[in-house]
């Protein structure tokens, strides 16, 4: 551009008649350029996300005749932690007396549980994916007798709703389905 | 450009090259013609210390890749491998580990350095964002390879950090999934956390590049934080900085060979000699030192923050924070619009500097210990402590960590007295003025 010999031998040089026209080309092909690059990634940025066989794996079937009155069992569902634990006349009592209006998350025990001696929820603490304390007689369940993360200090019920620390939600409970009286499956 | 071409003492071959492809004439521009302050003091050591650190990571990790196995079942057991049977392994392995602990180090007192003699300040604002670009690249890339032992440490830690990601409205929890390639951190996170690790110091080396070629375009800031007036204020780089860099980086290597020689745990965490275990986290789980003060910021913000329209809730206003510490020093250029450089020649700010590196030391202190325990520090043996809460202290250290940046540097730029500076480097004396 900037010697006249090129200007004058080389058409794409020229002063354009019409910029406008040159701009908008510029654009349009940009564009087309971003667009099939944003779709050539696509297909890595997909291959990502949960394959196939990963996806597979996600039901698990808990035999609740050995867990007795008080005591929790924990077993593995998708990579994480699931508590399916066999609550006590107290903690029912005490999951069920609770002012729902003060709660963090609002839930009543009742829509938490499908029988209330069984409760099912997965054992990752909601603030930042830590396994709660609790499961054991002797561990730490908290202020409120149900869970506590040692990580930052979360404090769930014994209907796993969050009711101290950073934990923004209850404890989630997976989709479940009673098989038969003593057996369950998740997932 | 034409006047730096290169005139080899030898002919010959490095002639014929140079003619073709100009490294000669490029070393030479960069390094013998390259004019160095001449008042650069050790702090200006550490950008080269990194640069050499980031080399011997570079070639520790690519050792270290050709014994590991990236799988949940085999990864633990191949880093003891590399620590038990492999030839030097537990040499190579104990060198990156620690080299990263020494890179950050570094890292800091370079920023730290920085801050104090306003390096950040025009015409070297790119050169800052991307030292910034720089530090974040190494903290995902230090994150990453903790996690790959596959202990209990790698597992938890990359757990909450992904975890982090769910704070996102609405799409977080699709993003972690995402992640993760499943329902939690397993085999597919750790595959991808172990390409990434071996990606990433690469594109560290690209920013590097970009960092110095930037540096080289106005040159290095210096102590006096005053431009270069004439000639006799500098320097060759070669040899007068490559010996002092030299020097610096004989000192730097005596103490990480003192860590890997004589307390090659010192600075890691025993759970992570325990293998990963989803089902049970363990009592106390502590970032890395580097992290802990950012970590400490994440955990500072334990209320919800109400805006009216929307309630921003504690878990993503401390993704937000923690994020934003970082983030914030990309604005630094703009925030501290004092003309004047180098904190020696400005009363107020010398002092801000101060609280504002106590108030990081204290985040870090902070980020090691519960949130709800009372705070302490171990000074000169004695342990030291007030009856404050933890999280007490992280909130206020939060928020004068913040506050310097966004408050008191706009303020100071307006209200701080600018003092008479020297004339030049040569003639540091303020009186020169006068003709002495």
């Amino acid at each position: 551009m900037a010697t006249k010999k090129t200007s004058s031998s080389h058409p794409a040089a020229d002063a354009p008649k019409d910029p406008t026209k040159r701009d908008f080309l510029a654009m349009a092909s940009g564009a087309v350029a971003v667009a099939g690059a944003a779709g050539a990634a696509w297909p890595l940025l997909d291959s990502l996300r949960p394959a196939a066989d990963v996806l597979a794996l996600s039901t698990t079937e808990v035999d609740l005749s050995k867990i007795p009155v008080g005591q929790s069992l924990t077993v593995m569902w998708r990579g994480k932690p699931v508590f399916v634990k066999h609550r006590t006349e107290e903690e029912i009592a005490a999951a069920k007396d609770v002012n729902i209006s003060q709660l963090p998350d609002p839930e009543t025990d009742d829509v938490r549980v499908k029988k209330p001696e069984w409760l099912v929820t997965v054992g990752v603490c909601t603030h930042l994916g830590c396994v709660p304390t609790g499961q054991g007689m002797t561990d730490n369940k908290g202020e409120f007798n149900g869970w506590f993360c040692p990580c930052h200090g979360s404090a769930y019920d014994t209907s796993g709703r969050i009711r101290k620390g950073p934990a923004p939600k209850n404890l989630v409970v997976p989709p479940y389905a009673f098989l038969n009286d003593t057996t369950i499956k998740i997932g | 450009m034409a006047s730096t071409v290169y005139n080899p003492n030898t002919k010959g071959w490095k002639e014929w090259l140079d003619h073709r492809l100009p490294v000669f004439t490029f070393m030479d521009h960069e390094l013998n013609k390259y004019p160095t302050p001449k008042n650069l003091n050790y702090w200006w050591n550490f950008g080269s210390l990194a640069g050499i650190t980031l080399v011997i990571m570079i070639m520790t990790g690519l050792f270290l890749a050709m014994h590991y196995t990236s799988s949940t079942t085999l990864a633990f057991n191949s880093v003891e491998r590399i620590m038990r049977d492999v030839n030097g392994g537990w040499l190579i392995r104990y060198v990156h580990a620690n080299g990263a602990s020494m890179f950050f180090m570094v890292v800091y007192i370079h920023i730290f350095r920085g801050l104090y003699f306003g390096s950040y300040k025009p015409p070297r604002e790119v050169l800052w964002a991307l030292g910034v670009v720089i530090f974040l690249l190494m903290m995902a890339t230090a994150f990453m390879g903790y996690v790959l032992p596959w202990g209990q440490m790698s597992f938890w830690g990359a757990t909450v950090i992904t975890n982090l990601f769910s704070a996102i409205p609405v799409i977080g929890d699709t993003i972690v999934t995402w992640l993760w390639g499943g329902f939690s951190v397993d085999n597919p996170t750790l595959t991808r956390f172990f390409a990434l690790h071996f990606l990433m110091p690469f594109l560290i080396v690209g920013v590097v590049i970009l960092h110095i070629v930037a540096l080289h375009r106005f040159g290095s800031n210096n102590p006096l934080g005053i431009d270069i007036k004439e000639k006799k204020d500098t320097i060759p780089f070669h040899p007068y900085y490559t010996i002092k860099d030299m020097y610096g980086l004989g000192v730097f290597l005596c103490i990480w060979a003192a860590f890997v020689f004589y307390a090659p745990n010192y600075l890691g965490h025993p759970d992570n000699y325990t293998p990963a275990n989803p089902m049970v986290t363990p009592a106390h789980i502590v970032p890395e030192w580097y992290f802990l003060p950012f970590y400490a910021i994440l955990r500072a913000v334990d209320f919800n923050i109400p805006l009216g329209f929307y309630t921003i809730e504690a878990k993503l206003g401390g993704v937000i924070a923690m994020f934003g510490s970082i983030l914030v020093l990309f604005a630094l250029p703009w925030l501290d619009k004092h003309p004047v450089r180098s904190a020696r020649f400005r009363p107020y700010y010398k002092w801000i500097y101060w609280t504002w590196i106590i108030a990081f030391v204290t985040l870090g202190q902070t980020g090691a210990l519960l949130p709800d325990q009372p705070f302490y520090f171990i000074f000169f043996g004695h342990e030291v402590s007030f009856g404050i809460k933890t999280i007490t202290v992280a909130q206020i250290s939060t928020f004068w960590y913040f506050f310097v940046f966004l408050g008191v540097m706009p303020i100071l730029s307006k209200i701080e007295p600018v003092k008479a500076l020297p004339y030049s480097i040569s003639n540091p004396v303020l009186t020169a003025k006068e003709g002495k």
